[in-house]
This record gives C-alpha cells, sequence and structure tokens, in this order.
C-alpha cells in the first residue's frame, strides 16, 4: 500500500509538471494571463453593475468578487478538468496507471490558480477596510468543500466526454446556465424565501453564500448550512468515484 | 521451476458499433427510435497457457489474431471478459513503445515522465537518468522538445528507459526492433540480458526467426482462437506450413 502510494505519487507530481509547462508554454505571461482573466473580468463586471445595484449592497466590489471567484474556479477546473481522460487516452490504453491521476493533475492548476486570486481577493478585502478576524479561517471549509465538487464533478464530466463527445459543448452551455443561477453580481434579497431557499439547491450558490457571510457580514452560517456544503461536495465525488470504478475498462472501448 | 503466470480459459472481447464519437443527443435519438447497435467482438477467444520462471514465450498469428489485446490483457490495461489471468510477480508491459510521449516536453522532461509510468521512483531515475542518456545516445538533445526527435530517436529513448526494468513477467509488444542497425544490435543484447536475469517473458513477433531463435514455447493465435501451444519448432513448422497455403493442419 505505501509502496504503491509512492509510486503513485512520483507519477501524480510528473503529471502537474507537465500539465503545468504545457498550460503556460514556459512564459511567465501566461501564468500572469490566467490571473489577469478573471481580474479583467471582474472589472468589467464592476463596470457595468456597480451602478445598478451597488447602491443596495455593502462592498459590492467585495460582494462580485467573491462570486467571481468561487465560480471562476469552479468553471475552470471543470471545463479543463473534462478532458483529462480523453487526453491522455494514449497512455492508460498503453500502462495500467489509476486514471484518475490525469483529472487530479489536471485540477492542481486550477487550484493554484484559485490560491493566487483568492490572495489578491484579501488584497481587496483589506483595501476595503474590512477588518480581518479569525473568522476568515473558516473559509477553508467552503475552500475543502469547492476542492472536493471540483474533483467529483470533474470525475463525471471526464467519464462522460469519453462516451458523448458532444459533453464539451453542452457543459459550456450548462455553466453559462449556472452562472446566471449563482448570484454572481446580482442578490436574490427581492425574491419571496421560498426562492431564496431554492437558490441554496444550487452547490456554486451555496459555496459563493459562505464566503460573503465570512467576509462581508462577518457571520459563521449554521450547521445545517455546513452540513449541507458537505452533502453536496460529497455526494458528487461518490458519483464521480463510482463511475470511475465502474467503467474503469469500459473506456478504452470508447478513445 | 516456479510458475509465475497462469491463463486459464481466458476470453477478452470488444465493443464495436455505433457508439463511437457519436454525442448524447444522437445517442438518445437512437436509443428513441431503437436505432443504437453495438456488439461485442471476442478479440481472444479462450485461451490457456501457463508460464514458468525464464521461460521465453512467443506469440505468432496474422494480424488481427488478438495478439496486442492478449498483451494489454495481460498487463492489466483490458479486463477479460471470462477466465481469469493470475500473476505471481510484478509485470512490466512495452507496448507500443513510442505511444505515448508528449511532443511539447523535453526529452528530460519525457523520460522522467515515462520512468514514473513504468512505476520507477523518483531517486531511482534521478540516478540512472545519465545512464538512459549514454544507452539512447540522446544527451546532446535532452533539452529539445520530444517531437524534434526523429521517430527512431523517439523509440531509442523508450527503449532506454524500459530496459531498466527487472520484472518477474515482461512483456513486449515488437520492440526488439529499434532504431538502426547499431541500435538494433545493442537493444537486441540488453534484451537478452533482462531475459537472461530470470524474468519470463512473452513477446509478439512477426519474425519466425527470431522466434525460433529465442524462444522455448510459442502460443499461436488464429482470429482469437488458440491454434497450438506448446515446444517451438512443432508450432512453428505447423505455423510456417500454414502461411505456405497448407491450412490449418
Amino acid at each position: 500500500m505505501v509502496h504503491k502510494l509512492k509510486r503513485y505519487w512520483f507519477l501524480f507530481q510528473e503529471l502537474v509538471k507537465r500539465d503545468f509547462t504545457k498550460k503556460y508554454k514556459r512564459t511567465i505571461l501566461g501564468m500572469a494571463w490566467s490571473i489577469l482573466s478573471p481580474l479583467i473580468n471582474l472589472l468589467v463586471m464592476w463596470l457595468v453593475f456597480s451602478n445598478l445595484f451597488g447602491n443596495n449592497v455593502d462592498h459590492y466590489a467585495i460582494y462580485l468578487f467573491a462570486g467571481q471567484l468561487v465560480f471562476s474556479y469552479f468553471s475552470d477546473a471543470t471545463n479543463l478538468g473534462m478532458n483529462s481522460l480523453v487526453a491522455n487516452a494514449g497512455i492508460f490504453t498503453k500502462v495500467n496507471v489509476p486514471k484518475y491521476l490525469f483529472l487530479f493533475s489536471q485540477n492542481v492548476s486550477s487550484l493554484i490558480n484559485f490560491g493566487l486570486t483568492l490572495l489578491i481577493f484579501f488584497g481587496f478585502v483589506a483595501f476595503d477596510g474590512i477588518p480581518f478576524t479569525w473568522k476568515l479561517l473558516c473559509l477553508l471549509f467552503p475552500v475543502a468543500c469547492l476542492i472536493v465538487f471540483n474533483l467529483g464533478l470533474g470525475l463525471i464530466l471526464s467519464a462522460l466526454f469519453v462516451f458523448f463527445r458532444d459533453m464539451q459543448y453542452l457543459w459550456g452551455i450548462m455553466t453559462q446556465l449556472l452562472m446566471w443561477l449563482s448570484a454572481v453580481f446580482y442578490t436574490i434579497d427581492s425574491y419571496t424565501y421560498t426562492v431564496q431557499c431554492m437558490f441554496l439547491l444550487n452547490p456554486i450558490y451555496l459555496y459563493i453564500r459562505y464566503f460573503r457571510k465570512i467576509v462581508i457580514e462577518g457571520t459563521i452560517p449554521t450547521v445545517q448550512f455546513h452540513i449541507l456544503a458537505m452533502a453536496y461536495a460529497l455526494i458528487v465525488f461518490g458519483v464521480g468515484a463510482y463511475m470511475y470504478r465502474k467503467y474503469n475498462h469500459e473506456f478504452l472501448y470508447y478513445v | 521451476m516456479k510458475t509465475v503466470l497462469k491463463v486459464d480459459h481466458v476470453s477478452i472481447s470488444y465493443k464495436i458499433g455505433d457508439f463511437r464519437d457519436i454525442g448524447l443527443k444522437e445517442w438518445t435519438m437512437r436509443h428513441l427510435k431503437k436505432n443504437y447497435h453495438v456488439e461485442t467482438f471476442l478479440a481472444v477467444n479462450d485461451v490457456t497457457f501457463e508460464l514458468k520462471e525464464g521461460d521465453l514465450l512467443g506469440i505468432v498469428g496474422a494480424n488481427g489474431a488478438g495478439k496486442s489485446t492478449l498483451l494489454k490483457a495481460l498487463s492489466g490495461v483490458m479486463e477479460p471478459r471470462s477466465g481469469v489471468i493470475e500473476r505471481y510477480g510484478s509485470v512490466a508491459a512495452l507496448l507500443e513503445l513510442g505511444s505515448g510521449f508528449d511532443g511539447d516536453l523535453t526529452v528530460r522532461e519525457n523520460a522522467f515522465l515515462r520512468g514514473a509510468m513504468l512505476g520507477y521512483t523518483k531517486e531511482f531515475m534521478e540516478n540512472t537518468y545519465s545512464q538512459i542518456m549514454d544507452f539512447s545516445e540522446l544527451a546532446p538533445f535532452e533539452n529539445r522538445p520530444f517531437k524534434q526527435l526523429s521517430t527512431g530517436m523517439q523509440s531509442r529513448l523508450a527503449f532506454a528507459i524500459a530496459s531498466l526494468v527487472q520484472p518477474e513477467i515482461l512483456i513486449l509488444d515488437e520492440v526488439l526492433s529499434v532504431g538502426d542497425g547499431a541500435f538494433q544490435e545493442k537493444s537486441e543484447k540488453k534484451m537478452r540480458e533482462i531475459i537472461q536475469n530470470g524474468a519470463a517473458t512473452i513477446f509478439v513477433s512477426h519474425s519466425l526467426d527470431q522466434i525460433r531463435e529465442m524462444c522455448n514455447v510459442v502460443l499461436w493465435l488464429d482470429r482469437g482462437r488458440q491454434i497450438a501451444y506448446g515446444d517451438t519448432r512443432e508450432v512453428c513448422d505447423r505455423y510456417e506450413a500454414y502461411l505456405a497455403g497448407k491450412g490449418i493442419a
């Protein structure tokens, strides 16, 4: 077991290195760009929407950034992760290696992007005059949930993409729709209570909401809120893991 | 002699049909119209053999006989549909050596990635890297993108890394003939060294001369079925007669 873990740890490291080198093509600008692009996105959204919503929402820039931060990590990780099985077909059809490693390594670069953007986010938070308290440590919880959720969804999507090659377009549309439903730039205050509760059915909204509660409102969400956040992540990851187990030897026929 | 590999009535199937490259929309439509056809195709049909320590098994057969499929199942990449494969020891499979490299990475990066795939440790790769470069004669190119190498150079690297293995069971898919004349000799010598170190070896080759010279047992497959298994001379003679157009005797 230890030997196996050690063996695959080395492979995992090499895969991460490969994905990184390929993604940034050995340029510093490549890396800067992947952080710059969500920031530019943020700037444009802020310019457009701050007049509309800015007056009713405290710290609107932070409100927007929190949404954008979580959402772009989600979108980045799932859309890139989807490709991870198909792109590595040349390897797993020749060598017997655990196939989830490809997805996990792919997710590392998304996670690093997220981490860097998160640092900038804290810079904005400080700049906006929001005090740093110990409660910020609670953010580790939604981040952990988000990582597991993204990995799980990545497993599901990458498996589906092997079977259905139009998943990429379908998921592109889904991501777009989810963006509108995640209240990235608007507030849900004007909806009825029932509708507001329905927003919690969207895991991404839930994670964004957690961020905003902690950072802007300085309150820790309820226990139920935590359970729901964790349940989403674990269920999605469970489904993904199940698919990989079940189809482990089937993927080969479809690539 | 210790048995290292048992293959017991193994059948391996492929799925064929219209499922490839159709999208979710098309898939749903075809299911609705009951126009979705998937068939399973038996690439290997009821194969049984046993391998002992130091054995050198050659697999012969025409194209499409199921040789590569069988090797894939032995290495664990594919799963048999029925039957049992029991391995007593580590397996290293060198299938289609040239593939699986990444053209955008350098020779060095590819060497490490490949080593990791084959299950080597990091320390092992760091220690043997110079040896790999020496053997493949690629040291001057180590920082070049892999795609700039010629095909021969690519397979030289693949062979150099793969030949470091010391498995109990070694599976080779026509990799004995790698590179140009000089390298071919070198790689064959290296291969013999590994084989002599006690590994049980399975290899597929279209060169009957090579099989006759190296193997002590031969398995003959034809369209997935096991035609013969046994002593090299006997099976090779029958296979040669078959190739000469006399049919399966």
